[in-house]
């Protein structure tokens, strides 16, 4: 049975959950292989055993953290060639993209990002995207080279099923520098989920007046147990930070509810949420685009509808 | 130092986008196509690394590179008014239809030849949004990648840059040239003032064909494509929901269809 690789997101030894859907995902093609890069493998190999991983490559060198991209493109071309795998798949962000695009010119394949979902089929894998904003379905293979394919985050449920995960030191065979990692900062980092992971996105926009007025999105995403999101009036105005934007110039997020709270829906904005399974929406013109996505809405003062909602909310646990 | 900026014109984001029926590509010549509005994030920067070298005493000229239709002339034509020096314009018919790995190929290929320190790309095109040129061009040319660059720092031939990450950012160095894209918030583009445009006409634009740029047609073009579309479908539009007017109870009714969806 072909080798299907999987290049494996973590912080340190904690495997963040786009990796179990991958695996996941993998299954339905072949083994699954795992390529470790960094620290935090032998910590983590229960959780991807518990996923369905036949293999674990680990690559432990510290060229890893050290430099951006372009080790993990070459570590994965070298696997390539030396297991003649059948679909390599990466998580679709913004690394994990540049990580495919590289790896697709070394080993001269072609690549697909943002699928949102990956179907065997005769012709080799097919793969599902969303484009111009959600508005557009597309079905796409690679036709050349060994298929590389990048999953937006949430694009398939992680289930569990037992494997060996059976790991095997790899080391880079030749040297991939470039640039080079001086420093990390990272920003507060919030008890919150990713925002591109999250299963519930509570998002508010210009409806919300300010910096002030944005506290009531952070209430109810933390009622809910759900990421923030904020639309682009929200952070241009500078009332929330730049990383927590959704949309087309921001992030694209596809969880399983999604509440628009005080966002019109312009495009701009529904490019980046128009996938998401459920859609809520508040806001207090009635004419707003975003009711035209929404399963359920209310027109209405979000100021009056949230905080009713958090106490609906409280009352129920 | 020898900037040069990768401009893609992309069908305006407000108008309805399509595929052609016949081959799958996006339709191009239906929709008004405008700069990339990540690029011109790019632009800008380029720009002002420009400025910043001549102040220093350095030669500096940044140009625009682009590959796309005839139409495409109109994205060059406003780079150029807001600054920059002169421009090449990669425009063949056997280009149409290229994928991202024969882009990369394509426009590697011209800047072989026009040499650079620095190239610099937007974070990804809102059209394909792939997010993969900058990555692809690095490993083309052999040069660093200074990616995702929500600010850009050049000393002599060192570059440091603030890289975007999920939960905050690195610092990453390398030396130059380098193939550097940057994101948005990283400046503010500037509007073309009018003796810019005015300037603009008189602004170089060097158009090249494959053959100009020693480019095997077999590569590139829809024929030379790694990737195919199978189908493709409008999307249905989303089933009407249930839209309710507060009656002092939207946020009641709002839990209650949460609770519904067994999501509280």
């Amino acid at each position: 049975m072909a080798e299907i690789l999987v290049l494996a997101e973590h912080v340190d030894d904690d495997v963040k959950k786009v990796t179990l859907e991958l695996i996941t995902l993998a299954r339905r093609f072949g083994e699954t292989a795992v390529v470790w890069t960094g620290p935090g493998a032998d910590q983590a190999q229960p959780r991807l055993a518990e996923y369905g991983a036949a293999r674990v490559y680990v690559a432990a060198d510290s060229v890893f953290d050290d430099y951006v991209v372009a080790p993990a493109a070459e570590l994965l071309a070298q696997l390539v060639r030396e297991k003649s795998p059948a679909l390599v798949l990466l998580a679709g962000t913004a690394q994990g993209k540049e990580v495919a695009g590289r790896l697709a010119v070394k080993i001269d394949s072609g690549v697909l990002t943002d699928a949102v979902d990956l179907q065997p089929s005769d012709d080799g894998p097919v793969a599902e995207q969303s484009i111009f904003g959600g508005g557009t379905t597309v079905h796409s293979r690679v036709r050349q080279g060994t298929p590389i394919v990048a999953m937006r985050p949430n694009a398939v449920a992680p289930e569990p099923e037992a494997g060996a995960a059976e790991i095997s030191q790899v080391s880079l065979a030749s040297e991939a520098a470039g640039a080079k990692v001086t420093s990390r900062v990272v920003a507060e980092r919030s008890e919150r989920p990713d925002l591109t992971e999250a299963s519930i996105v509570v998002s508010g926009g210009r409806g919300t007046g300010g910096t002030e007025g944005f506290g009531v999105i952070e209430q109810l995403a933390d009622a809910m147990g759900a990421a923030v999101g904020a639309s682009r009036a929200v952070t241009d105005a500078g009332w929330y930070p730049h990383q927590f934007q959704v949309g087309q110039t921001g992030k694209t997020v596809s969880p399983q509810l999604y509440m628009a709270i005080g966002i019109s829906g312009a495009i701009q904005h529904r490019a980046g949420m128009q996938t998401s399974k459920t859609i809520i929406a508040v806001n207090k013109d009635p004419e707003a685009p975003i009711f035209e996505l929404a399963d359920f809405g209310v027109v209405g003062d979000l100021f009056k509808v949230v905080p009713q909602l958090l106490d609906e909310i409280s009352k129920r646990k | 130092m020898n900037i040069v900026v990768c401009v893609k014109q992309v069908p305006d984001t407000a108008a309805e986008r399509k595929l052609k029926p016949s081959d799958a590509t996006l339709d191009r010549a239906s929709v008004d196509g405008l700069i990339n509005e990540l690029d011109e994030y790019a632009i800008e920067e380029g720009l002002l690394i420009a400025e910043a070298q001549r102040a220093a005493g350095h030669d500096a000229a940044v140009t625009i590179l682009t590959m796309g239709p005839e139409k495409a002339a109109e994205s060059i034509r406003k780079a150029l008014s807001m600054g920059a020096d002169q421009a090449v314009h990669l425009l063949d018919d056997g280009l149409a239809g290229s994928d991202a790995l024969s882009t990369s190929y394509a426009l590697a290929q011209v800047l072989k030849q026009t040499g650079f320190d620095l190239v610099i790309t937007g974070s990804e095109s809102t059209d394909a949004r792939m997010g993969v040129m900058a990555a692809m061009l690095a490993e083309r040319l052999g040069v660093p990648q200074v990616s995702l660059a929500s600010k850009v720092e050049i000393d002599g031939s060192a570059i440091r840059i603030r890289r975007a990450s999920e939960d905050g950012y690195f610092e990453v160095e390398s030396t130059l040239p380098a193939v550097v894209s940057v994101v948005e918030k990283i400046n503010e583009p500037r509007y073309p003032s009018f003796k810019g445009i005015m300037a603009a006409k008189k602004k170089p634009v060097q158009t090249m064909s494959l053959a100009d740029a020693g480019i095997d047609a077999t590569l590139v073009g829809l024929a030379g494509a790694s990737t195919e579309v199978v189908d493709f479908a409008q999307r249905p539009p989303r089933q009407a929901g249930t839209i309710v007017k507060d009656e002092g109870d939207g946020g009641v009714k709002v839990a209650e269809f949460l609770a519904a969806q067994k999501f509280i």
